[in-house]
Formats: structure tokens, C-alpha cells, sequence
């Protein structure tokens, strides 16, 4: 695991070193000359060979300081301060947000199958996967805040302002994310309990006079969710990159946005910092995952 | 199997509350501040961020810095909406007859916003520190020629030049700071706004500084949202969450339009927009290939096509709102003529066996330069010229076209930081760092040292006016226009003024009722 977060973070470093540009370039921006970016490289101690700021720069972030932000001159922490939570409050109320819709509807899609219901969701289920969350983002926007004034776009209520005025307006870009990552655990839930109603077990279980309900809640789901634990489990970091994208559309002050601009500032200080937390979620998210799938099935072994 | 999910649930949870609340006390920190006071808290949306430091000695490269920067410091003198100087912590100033030495009048009374008097010990400080004269280093580039600031008395400083300059009293627009202070550690100003707060990539909060020696700002607080989306710009006027935003573009404007509750004003953005031609290689080192291009881009449909009719038309490096220095007959110096235009491409050697084909290099995310370069695509097809859009990430067309120069041709604004004409005509001298186009003419040298070694105002604007029709002559670039700079508002607020620079004054606008 820590393996795989340096290797992430030595080649975030590395890519910066590819792309044109430098953080002296947006600093003097037009007040450029060969000097002062010279000189002023001098004093960033961007001169240095690539190797040495990196093992620098991990020596700091690894004794807890994070550096200082080329854009915005203070601390990396200050710069993040309160981003972070933004970011996460998003992240979480839209993966229980997938939760809370796909497990009960997979499940239920399963025990109606061929229902009236389950034809109309798996009908809407290729729609809803297909839909990118920025445009749904746009679209919500659009319905919810100009044509039903749910809320208003734009303005962003903090949780110091109103803890539930902060939770209300993170529900719909929440949802924006949610939807297509609902849509495709639903999807995975109710084919993964459907393909094991045909094993030996469940034709045992019937004949001890089960109903269908009582298979699939007593025997079949058990076994049908193993491999949606680990989906679920690996969408939260797919929803942490895809409020990237909702933040800009819903006008969200979190990381998402920080990290855009810092790249385009060529601000490394911030990337890595933001870099590394993403890696951390998703690894350390797939390693959740692993932990629940051995409580849920036993015969599974951590290594 | 439940309890364990159950406590798993728990813990994840937990963790979220540890997040959310941990950020909680530390965002407060931003938004203590005091409620609205009479005249109304204002929230204004802007589509970048700011500069690192708002240190307003060396973040003068970012024009949506300056413009956020002008409501909270002041030089000696600042800007009015009608492009004249007036005296601002100076009282008044006074020349010399040689125009190297200023003598500067303090104004009694003015106050920093932590509440002390500004006192000439201020104003050498500031001016000193500026024009680097300590580290060698001018922090303001336009104040190098300062050789000396001195006090002499307790109410009058004489800044000495080098060389006579008789613009320099537009250079001290350049923010006065309290003695001994760096802005890193705080921002302290005189202007009508005091800052308050800032958040990077989330606002920037000012509120009226009640002290202020002259008109004070109508209204209390100022927040500026940083919004980079153009389409959440756009959504958060519609829905209220900001109440006025500038620099919109004709698209932005057209699905604004339609809704009632909505103020739209137009200006100018004040710059020049051009396919600026690198001069410095083939194919635009050739005269006639530069010409052949500007008889081919035709400007009025460029601005019908690419800006929806909005837009002024322009034929050299000044744009209308500098008055005395605009010249008009220049704008139709080359008037549509596609035969013109084959015929000085075949001189060139170019023809339709051997087309001749460059790229653009354009931001990307720069929409009124991308819809530009698209035009301009179209109307050179028509003499058999093949022109190819780059578009670019901003600090990479820093770093590759304007500093690094490797570039055929790119579409850009360049606007000017005060108000002098040197501001827009000296980066074409031929050794200025600033001459991105690698633009080379002896007679434009000598037109310009004329023009910044008179002190005869008649000569200097026509010396000047010689510059602006050299750049047309030679068809350094392919000008097009100063685009229109439209601000939407609420429709309660009012008082809203164009400056002829690139600035954003919020000390009059105020909400009605």
C-alpha cells in the first residue's frame, strides 16, 4: 500500500516535469523575462535536479509539513483548510446516496423479475449509466434550481452558515454523481442474485418450502453481494474523482476545483498534496473492501 | 454479519463527522466577519482566481488581480471613468520643466485601514520599495526610471528620474503601503474597501472602510465568488447567488438577455485583440505576407460572426477609450480585398500549388479568441491560406508562445496597466523583453524614444500616433478588435461605471431600495 502511494506520488512529480511550463510561468506571466524567471526559480529552488526536490518534498510531507502553495504563497494545509471537508461530505452523501438506491431497488428488481417494474428499470437503468454527471449536474441545475427553485445555484451554503443548509445544497450534485453509479450497482446486484437462482442450493433451499422472498433474503444474498461489496467499495473512489468535475458545475469550493487551477498554476505543492489523499482513498478503499468481503464470506483469506 | 457492517458503518460515519467538523472551525476563520450594514453586502462573481500574493508591488501580471486590487489600494494619483489622473493620496503634484523631477503634496487625513495616517515616510517607503531602488530590482517594472524619493518635509516628497519622462505621473497609480510593512503578512491599503478574508479557488471578502478620505463605497461588503465555469456563471445570476459579474461573453449575454430580472451593460474590455504574427520567422518575417493576411481578415465579420455584432473595430495597438491617442483613420487601413491579398501571397512565393499554412495558437479556454480563431480560419481559406488552431492550455501558451516565443501566430488581448500610451506601444521596440512578436523597425525605435523624451504633450501624442501608424504600415499584426465587455447585474443594482482601463471600481455600486 505504501508502496503503490509513493510510486503515485513520485510520478504525479514527474509528470510536471513533462508538460510545458513552470510555476514561475503563471507567476511573472506577462512581466516575463529570461532573468527573472531565472532568478526567481533560484529562489523556489526550482533549479535543483527533479530527484532531490522530490525526496525533499517526501522528507517534508512525511515529517507533516506539506510545503508552501507557489499560487497562493501560505501553507499547503491552510490552502486545503476546509476543502477537504467539502469534498468529503460530497464524496460520502452521494456513495450512501448509491447505497441507499441501488441495494434496496437491485434486490427488489430481483425478487419481481420480468415485474413491471423491473422492465421499466432496466429500460431507464442504460439510460441513467450513460449520462455523465457533469451534464446531470447541469441538467439538475437547470430543473431543480431555476425551473423549482429546490435550491439556488451558486450559492453555496457553508456548514458554519447552516449545517443542514450545507447538507441540502450537497444533495443534488450528490445525486448527480449517485445516479450512473446507482444505476450500474443496481444493475450488478440484480444479475448477480438472478444468476445465482439457478445453482444447486437454491433449488434445496425451495424444497425445504422456502418462498422466493425467503431464498433470496435467507440463502442467495449472501453469496449474490460479494462481488458488489467490492464494486461499491471501489465506486467511492470513482465518486471522489467525479465530484472533481460536479464541483465546477455546482460551484462547490472543494479539492475538486483546487486541484484543476493548481495544475494549471503548475502549483505542485498542492497537486501532490491532493494527489496523494485521492491515491490514499482509492487504495485504501480497495483494501476495505477486501476486509468486508472476508467478514461477509469466511472461506476468504486476507494475504 | 449485520452488527459487523453495522459497526463498520459506524466507523465511516465517524470518520466523516471527524472530517466535516474538523473543517468547521477552520472555515470559520473566514467568515467571521460582520453582517450587512447599510447599503447591502454585494456578492460578485470573477472567472480566475487571483494572483498568489495580492502584494500590489509585484502582482501586477494577472489583470484580474488589478482589478480586484483597485477598490482596496491607491497611489498618489488613480484613475477616473474618464481616463484623467486624479490626485488620490497626493493632493496635488507638480513638474519641472525637464520632466524629471515630481514634487508630491500629501493629502492630509488619508488613513491606512488599520486606522494610521499615511505620512510621507509612507510614500518614500512605498515608491522605494517599488521602484527597487534598495535591491536593484523594480518590483513595478514601469518605475525603473525612478533614480531617488525623498522627503522634504512632513508634507511634500520629490521623486527624481533618471530621464525625462513626461508620463510618469500615470506610473504613480502604484499602491501606497504603511512604512516598513509586507503585504505577504497583511493587506493594508487606503483604498474605499478594506480586505477581509480569502479563501484560494473559493472568494475574496472586502468590506467598506468607513475611515476613507473620500467618497465613501455605498455599499458595506464586497464577497467575490471565484466561478470558473462560464456555464455556472451564467446559472448563478439566473438563480441570484451572485448579483454582478463582468467580462461575459455574447453567448453568456444571449441566454441571459431573456431573463427580465437582469441588468445587461456593455463596454469596452479595453485591449487589443489581434492575430498577433511572430515577425521574428518565416512566414511572417515577409511584409507582404503580414499585409496579405490583414486584406483578407475582414474585422466587421469577425466581430458579426465570432462576437454577435458587439465589439469595436481596430487597425493598430490602441483601442478608442485612450482618447487623444486613438487614431480612427487607421482602423480601415487595409479594407477587405482578396485579390490584393492573392496577389502580395504570390509575390511571397505562395500559390495554390504551394499554399501557404501556419498555426494559431489560441487558450483554449479563452472563448472569444477560440470563436476569433475560428473566423479568421474560414476567411483565409478563401485566399488559399491554411491556418490550423492550436489550442492551449494557459501556462503553456505562457511558456511556449509569449515567453518562449515558438509560435507562428496567436489571437490574444493585450491591455494596458496604466494610462499611458507606452503601456500598449513600447513592448513593439525592438529590444523590449515584452516584444513576444520579435516586431524590428528602426523607424518605430526612433518614433517611440521621440515620443517618451518629449515633454511637449502635442509632440509626444503625435510621435505616438507615428508608432500606432507604423504597427499599421508594416502590419506587424492582424488587428481586430477591442471586445465588448458586458456586465450583468441584478436588477437592483445600480451604479455600476466603466473605467477605460481593465479595472472593476465597486465603490459605487450599491442595491437599490
Amino acid at each position: 500500500m505504501l508502496i503503490t502511494l509513493l510510486l503515485i506520488s513520485l510520478l504525479a512529480f514527474l509528470a510536471f516535469q513533462i508538460v510545458p511550463g513552470d510555476p514561475t510561468t503563471k507567476l511573472l506571466g506577462s512581466e516575463y523575462s529570461p532573468e527573472r524567471a531565472a532568478s526567481l526559480r533560484e529562489e523556489m529552488g526550482l533549479d535543483r535536479n527533479v530527484l532531490v526536490r522530490y525526496v525533499d518534498w517526501l522528507t517534508g510531507f512525511i515529517t507533516g509539513d506539506l510545503g508552501v502553495s507557489y499560487s497562493y504563497g501560505m501553507g499547503v494545509d491552510q490552502v486545503m483548510e476546509g476543502k477537504g471537508a467539502v469534498t468529503a461530505a460530497l464524496s460520502l452523501l452521494a456513495w450512501v446516496l448509491v447505497i441507499a438506491i441501488s441495494l434496496p431497488l437491485g434486490v427488489a428488481l430481483a425478487r419481481w423479475q420480468g415485474g413491471r417494474l423491473d422492465r421499466a428499470c432496466v429500460a431507464m437503468n442504460q439510460v441513467f449509466m450513460a449520462i455523465p454527471p457533469f451534464f446531470l449536474g447541469i441538467l439538475f441545475t437547470y430543473v431543480f434550481g431555476l425551473v423549482l427553485k429546490l435550491f439556488v445555484p451558486g450559492g453555496f451554503i457553508s456548514p458554519q452558515q447552516s449545517f443542514w443548509g450545507f447538507l441540502g445544497y450537497l444533495t443534488f450534485p450528490a445525486l448527480a454523481i449517485a445516479i450512473p453509479k446507482a444505476a450500474m450497482v443496481t444493475k450488478l446486484l440484480r444479475s448477480s442474485i438472478l444468476n445465482q437462482m439457478g445453482e444447486d442450493y437454491v433449488r434445496t433451499a425451495y424444497s425445504r418450502g422456502n418462498s422466493r422472498w425467503g431464498v433470496i433474503r435467507g440463502h442467495v444474498l449472501r453469496n449474490a453481494i460479494l462481488p458488489v461489496v467490492t464494486f461499491v467499495a471501489m465506486t467511492l473512489a470513482d465518486i471522489v474523482a467525479g465530484s472533481i468535475i460536479v464541483e465546477q458545475v455546482f460551484a462547490l469550493p472543494g479539492l475538486g476545483r483546487l486541484l484543476l487551477a493548481s495544475i494549471g498554476n503548475r502549483d505542485y505543492p498542492v497537486v501532490q498534496c491532493i494527489v496523494v489523499i485521492i491515491a490514499f482513498i482509492v487504495v485504501f478503499m480497495n483494501y476495505l473492501a477486501d476486509v468486508v468481503t472476508q467478514y461477509i464470506d469466511p472461506r476468504v483469506r486476507l494475504a | 454479519m449485520t452488527k459487523r457492517i453495522l459497526t463498520l458503518a459506524l466507523a465511516v460515519v465517524m470518520t466523516a463527522a471527524l472530517f466535516i467538523g474538523g473543517g468547521q472551525s477552520a472555515l470559520a476563520a473566514g467568515t467571521g466577519s460582520t453582517g450587512d450594514a447599510a447599503g447591502g453586502a454585494i456578492t460578485v462573481g470573477i472567472a480566475s482566481d487571483l494572483d498568489s500574493s495580492l502584494d500590489p508591488h509585484v502582482s501586477s501580471s494577472l489583470a484580474g488581480t488589478r482589478e480586484v486590487l483597485f477598490n482596496i489600494y491607491e497611489g498618489l494619483t488613480k484613475p477616473d471613468t474618464q481616463g484623467n489622473l486624479v490626485p488620490a493620496v497626493a493632493e496635488s503634484y507638480a513638474v519641472n520643466d525637464t520632466a524629471d523631477e515630481y514634487t508630491f503634496t500629501l493629502r492630509e487625513g488619508v488613513r491606512f485601514h488599520n486606522g494610521q495616517e499615511v505620512t510621507v515616510g509612507d510614500i518614500v517607503y512605498s515608491l522605494t520599495r517599488a521602484a527597487g531602488l534598495e535591491t536593484g530590482e523594480p518590483l513595478v517594472a514601469t518605475l525603473a526610471g525612478v533614480a531617488s524619493v525623498e522627503a522634504v518635509d512632513d508634507r511634500t516628497v520629490v521623486v527624481t528620474l533618471s530621464a525625462p519622462d513626461a508620463e510618469f505621473i500615470a506610473y504613480t497609480t502604484v499602491a501606497i503601503i504603511p512604512e516598513g510593512s509586507d503585504p505577504a503578512d497583511g493587506i493594508v491599503g487606503t483604498g474605499p474597501f478594506k480586505f477581509v478574508s480569502r479563501s484560494p479557488q473559493g472568494n475574496i471578502v472586502m468590506e467598506r472602510f468607513d475611515e476613507y478620505w473620500g467618497e465613501p463605497a455605498k455599499c458595506a461588503k464586497v464577497t467575490f465568488e471565484v466561478i470558473e465555469d462560464g456555464q455556472t456563471m451564467v446559472m448563478s445570476l439566473r438563480s441570484g447567488a451572485i448579483d454582478l459579474a463582468a467580462h461575459l461573453e455574447a453567448s453568456q449575454v444571449a441566454e441571459l438577455k431573456a431573463a427580465a430580472d437582469l441588468n445587461v451593460l456593455e463596454g469596452n474590455m479595453n485591449l487589443v485583440q489581434a492575430l498577433y504574427l511572430n515577425n521574428a520567422r518565416p512566414p511572417f518575417d515577409d511584409a507582404r505576407v503580414r499585409q496579405a493576411l490583414c486584406y483578407a481578415v475582414d474585422k466587421q465579420t469577425v466581430i458579426d460572426l465570432a462576437g454577435d455584432g458587439h465589439g469595436t473595430p481596430l487597425g493598430s495597438s490602441m483601442y478608442p477609450a485612450f482618447g487623444k491617442y486613438f487614431d480612427d483613420s487607421l482602423t480601415n487601413r487595409y479594407e477587405s480585398d482578396l485579390d490584393k491579398a492573392r496577389d502580395l501571397l504570390a509575390e511571397a512565393g505562395y500559390g495554390p500549388d504551394d499554399p501557404l499554412r501556419f498555426t494559431i495558437a489560441v487558450v483554449s479556454a479563452y472563448t472569444p479568441h477560440v470563436n476569433t480563431a475560428q473566423v479568421i480560419v474560414e476567411l483565409l481559406r478563401q485566399v488559399g491560406v491554411e491556418a490550423e488552431i492550436r489550442q492551449m492550455e494557459n501556462a503553456a501558451w505562457y511558456s511556449d508562445v509569449y515567453q518562449g516565443r515558438d509560435f507562428d501566430a496567436t489571437i490574444t488581448g493585450m491591455d494596458a496597466s496604466t494610462l499611458t500610451a507606452s503601456a500598449l506601444l513600447a513592448r513593439f521596440v525592438s529590444d523590449n523583453p515584452k516584444n513576444f512578436i520579435g516586431f524590428d523597425s528602426a523607424d518605430y525605435d526612433a518614433a517611440y524614444a521621440a515620443a517618451v523624451g518629449t515633454t511637449d504633450d502635442a509632440e509626444q501624442t503625435a510621435k505616438f500616433k507615428e508608432c500606432e501608424a507604423i504597427l499599421a504600415e508594416d502590419a506587424a499584426n492582424v488587428y481586430i478588435q477591442d471586445l465588448a465587455d458586458f456586465v450583468v447585474t441584478q436588477a437592483d443594482i445600480e451604479g455600476y461605471q466603466f473605467y477605460p482601463l481593465y479595472v472593476m471600481d465597486l465603490s459605487t455600486v450599491y442595491r437599490a431600495g
